[in-house]
């Protein structure tokens, strides 16, 4: 019996925008040639590049010329970090980073103390929130380059205390790096960052766009070879019908973020409230209140996170998990590690602009049942 | 590190094995015993403690290069 799809992973990739396919085919028909070139083909793929870079600073709430498209999040990541390390040099060569950072931002923490640097992770509570004493403790002491911290756990959807990170770091003269990939295009940016990345395709864009925005008076230093493109910050010819499509779409999303919220937060706080109630031995994660509107995350007790998402996918349900067996480290998540958080049967759900509530409510009312058979198989039932 | 009363190796055994064998066994046994899980995988480290919290045991230690073990009251 196949069940209809109910596509429930949108913080790892939404579906995209009605929008971004449209702008996308435009742009692949108008914005083909290199947008540095000086003939009338490229001065149209410029205008187009130009309007992008102006539309997506403009829903940001920044200057154009403060805002570089990159090959990926991740790669808008790395370049966060690795160039407010490299721009900041003669200050010291620590990086100060909280526990529950993307690991595109880990690894590229893991690459600058390979090279002799230093870093200091900062802890989370149960709930997933930064220790802000800890991290005042951190930023203030000597020799401090940078601070990263994760605008809301793309993991437990926790939404850490960035103005107050922020406050803390400046108070300490270190630029904060924010990675807003689960803020933009959902929720109000905070205040108070340096250096702000964020992924097309976590709010309905293409893949394959990121966004490495650095305030004015910032000191930061591309970790890269030298190339003129977008403003010497990520090197390359930007794939010029994905960066359009992930500015139009970023609009879109921006425009209608406040009522999305409104729509999916009851929703996720109906997914909270059920599973705690109908799943027995189930642990829900996250700040219940100061948390993502989209998303939630919980684990099962006894239960192989594997095989819950190969029962959840054979009745047509996609969704993550933070548990080892399903990472291709063997690892258990280090969000939920840092936060002290059962990490087996773990499984994330994320919403979008499509899910419905009965999507919600068909998640709900076959999830206890799958656990049920996923306990009764391996024996452990009655413990 | 003091001798438990009972030592379940679960070395080898992949999440969540451990924390089911320790539910397996933790029935057996007397009210303030110490138990004393090896187990190598890492979910274990997270798990095992998790575990204590959400069934009332105690979590007493840690020792991450011996077995890894992990000594629980029960």
């Amino acid at each position: 019996m196949s069940a209809s799809p109910v596509y429930l992973d949108a913080a790892s990739a939404a579906p995209p925008h009605p929008v971004a396919r449209q702008a996308m085919l435009a742009a692949l028909d108008d914005g083909w040639a290199d947008p540095a070139r000086l003939y009338a083909p490229a001065r149209r793929a410029r205008q187009l590049l130009d309007a992008a870079r102006e539309a997506a600073a403009q829903t940001l709430g920044v200057r154009a010329d403060e805002l570089s498209f990159t090959p990926s999040g991740t790669a808008a990541a790395h370049a966060a970090v690795l160039g407010g390390l490299v721009g900041r040099r003669r200050a010291g060569t620590t990086l100060v980073h909280s526990a529950i950072e993307h690991s595109a931002v880990l690894h590229a923490a893991q690459r600058h103390t390979a090279a002799g640097g230093d870093a200091v992770s900062v802890p989370v509570d149960r709930l997933g929130r930064l220790d802000l004493d800890a991290w005042a403790a951190a930023v203030a002491a000597p020799g401090v380059a940078l601070a990263a911290l994760i605008g809301a756990s793309h993991e437990v959807g926790t939404v850490q205390p960035v103005p107050a990170a922020a406050e803390l770091s400046a108070e300490a003269g270190v630029p904060l790096y924010v990675d807003a990939a689960q803020l933009v295009g959902r929720a109000p940016l905070p205040a108070g960052w340096s250096v702000l990345t964020a992924s097309a395709h976590k709010w309905g864009g293409p893949p394959g766009v990121g966004l490495l925005v650095v305030r004015k008076g910032t000191r930061w230093e591309s970790p890269y070879p030298a190339d003129e493109r977008e403003s010497g910050r990520t090197p390359g010819v930007v794939n010029l019908p994905a960066v359009v499509a992930a500015a139009a779409s970023l609009r879109a999303a921006a425009a209608d973020a406040a009522a999305e919220a409104a729509r999916l937060a009851p929703l996720v706080d109906r997914i909270r409230a059920r599973v705690a109630a109908e799943v027995p031995d189930v642990e829900v994660v996250g700040d219940p209140v100061d948390r993502l509107p989209h998303l939630v995350t919980f684990s099962c007790l006894y239960v192989d996170g594997e095989a819950l998402l190969h029962a959840l996918d054979r009745r047509g349900f996609a969704v993550s998990s933070g548990s080892s067996c399903t990472s291709s480290t063997l690892r258990p998540s280090h969000v939920l590690e840092a936060m002290g958080v059962l990490s087996h049967g773990n499984v994330r759900v994320s919403l979008h602009r499509e899910t419905t509530e009965a999507d919600v409510e068909r998640f709900l009312a076959e999830l206890p049942g799958i656990v049920a058979a996923l306990r009764a198989e391996a024996g452990v039932t009655d413990l | 590190m003091s001798e438990p009363d009972e030592t379940l190796d679960c070395r080898g055994q992949r999440c969540p094995l451990p924390v089911i064998n320790l539910a397996r066994r933790v029935p057996g046994l007397p009210a303030g015993a110490v138990v004393r899980v090896l187990a190598d995988d890492p979910a274990a480290a997270v798990d095992i403690p998790a575990w204590c919290r959400m069934r009332g045991h105690e979590f007493l230690a840690a020792h991450p290069d011996a077995g890894p073990a992990y000594d629980v009251r029960v």
